[in-house]
């Protein structure tokens, strides 16, 4: 990329960097965060853009926070090849892949209403087998119901489409 | 299998379905025999049927007693601490503290597996939902074994409601883990197998085809499935009454059929099995419901003493 077609956007101090979300995704991932820029923190998305990687992604900059563990295992589940840059005075001090695991506990809900896991007053989480990572599919281990990449989008953003 | 729970047909192999097989042969002299067994003697099995059922609990609750143990039985909602709003990990809890193994039945899906993490004792899926019925399905196929003398190498029709029933979805499951010759799916197209089931049997490298009648296969097959189609699946009553004639088994439906057809079917039948089939050779879901006792009684036998 030659550096007199780039739009300058400033090192930040302190905060995390997303780099390789799949392309189209950045939004999504901002919702998970629960971002939408009222806070008043610095926040650079980045969409389509060419990756060796991925042949095209997004990338999320934001100021001042640092992921909690809940939030990047949802973020792998919608960004599997995502890598979570923690910024430290201007330094890159943790570069964390995520890794989409095995299984998933709690994080989702199953799409079959007659599932044991959606039934009231029952002490059970709802628990998922990750059958193939992309196309993401998981399976549930209790009545076998299936969720595709848009179902979890869906459930993670709490509502709003595909990418 | 001492310990272990039954949740689906497709936990099982097909050693320990044919060692199943095996006891449950036993088991027939024995009862044919008049013999009186007392290996479970002093074990006692908790039937916990949330849903109703005739044949499957009935039927445990026999074994249980043939072999010398006992049972006790959940009673019904109306007059138990499920009145007061007891949920149902609890009501597991209990059971569990009172019996050796338990049996459940209950309509919604992944229950069985729910109660079997919740209980210490074995607990075996007497039907959940519309997903797996595996004792059926073992009893299903130690049927065909006792009919053909085999289970590999047949041509199967499974007939009716392939997507929500559990019998025959555990049937057909249970015979992927066979050899069969080649399996033909019957259903209206609304009430089609459903994919994770078909995914298994290519798995398995099983020889299947979807048909939408009865007529065009009818002449192929060794063993016909048959199941109810239920009219709650059909939110159109003329839409329904168009379709369940189609899949219905009489004399005249079976015009062509194999000498040796084995005709199963899981009980109760309604109407989609026609009472002029019952004096015919081809009939043998009544003695597939008599099996019932003998697989039953191995099954526990096997899973409580080994």
């Amino acid at each position: 990329m030659e550096s007199s077609r780039e739009l300058r956007v400033s090192k930040i101090r302190e905060g995390t960097v997303i780099d390789h979300i799949d392309a189209g995704r950045a939004l999504h991932v901002l919702r998970i965060l629960g971002l939408t820029g009222a806070e008043g923190l610095t926040i650079a998305v980045v969409m389509n853009v060419p990756s060796q990687k991925l042949g095209k992604k997004d990338i999320v900059k934001v100021e001042g926070v640092e992921l909690r563990e809940e939030q990047v295992s949802k973020i792998a589940l919608i960004a599997p090849s995502a890598t979570i840059n923690i910024i430290r005075d201007y330094a890159v001090v943790e570069k964390v892949k995520v890794r989409v695991p095995p299984a998933v506990e709690g994080l989702l809900k199953c799409v079959n209403p007659n599932c044991v896991t959606n039934m009231p007053r029952e002490p059970v989480r709802s628990r998922f087998k990750v059958v193939s990572v992309r196309p993401l599919k998981l399976v549930c281990e209790y009545c076998g119901a299936e969720l595709n990449q848009d179902d979890v989008i869906k459930q993670l953003t709490g509502g709003g489409g595909a990418a | 299998m001492r310990g272990r729970d039954v949740l689906t047909i497709t936990d099982f192999t097909r050693q320990e379905l044919e060692a199943l097989f095996e006891e449950a042969d036993m088991m027939l002299s024995a009862l044919k025999e008049g013999r009186r067994l007392r290996v479970l003697e002093g074990y006692v099995l908790a039937t916990a049927f949330f849903e109703p059922s005739t044949r499957t609990k009935l039927s445990f609750q026999a074994a249980m007693l043939r072999l010398g143990g006992s049972y006790i039985d959940l009673p019904p909602e109306e007059v138990s601490s499920r009145a007061k709003g007891e949920n149902l990990a609890d009501t597991i809890r209990m059971l569990d503290s009172y019996a050796d193994a338990i049996v459940i039945r209950h309509r919604v899906e992944g229950a069985a597996r729910f109660a079997a993490e919740i209980a210490e004792h074995p607990v075996i899926n007497g039907g959940d939902g519309t997903r797996d019925h595996p004792t059926q399905a073992m009893i299903d196929l130690y049927t065909v074994r006792k009919a053909l003398g085999k289970i590999d190498g047949l041509t199967y029709g499974v007939l009716g409601d392939l997507k929500y029933g559990r019998a025959a979805r555990s049937f057909i499951l249970g015979l992927s883990l066979f050899k069969p010759g080649k399996v033909y799916l019957i259903s209206p197209p609304q009430l089609a197998c459903r994919r994770d089931v078909l995914e298994f049997l290519e798995e398995r490298g099983v020889e299947y085809e979807e048909a939408s009648s009865l007529a065009s296969v009818v002449g192929e097959l060794d063993v016909l499935y048959v199941t109810r189609i239920q009219r709650e699946r059909f939110p159109d009553p003329a839409e329904y009454e168009k379709v369940r004639g189609s899949y219905r088994v009489s004399l005249e439906a079976l015009k062509g059929a194999r000498e040796h057809l084995v005709v199963l079917h899981p009980l109760p039948r309604v109407d989609e099995l026609a009472f002029d089939v019952d004096a015919t050779k081809h009939a043998w879901y009544f003695t597939q419901a008599a099996f019932g006792v003998p697989v039953r009684m191995a099954l526990l036998k096997m899973i409580l003493k080994g």
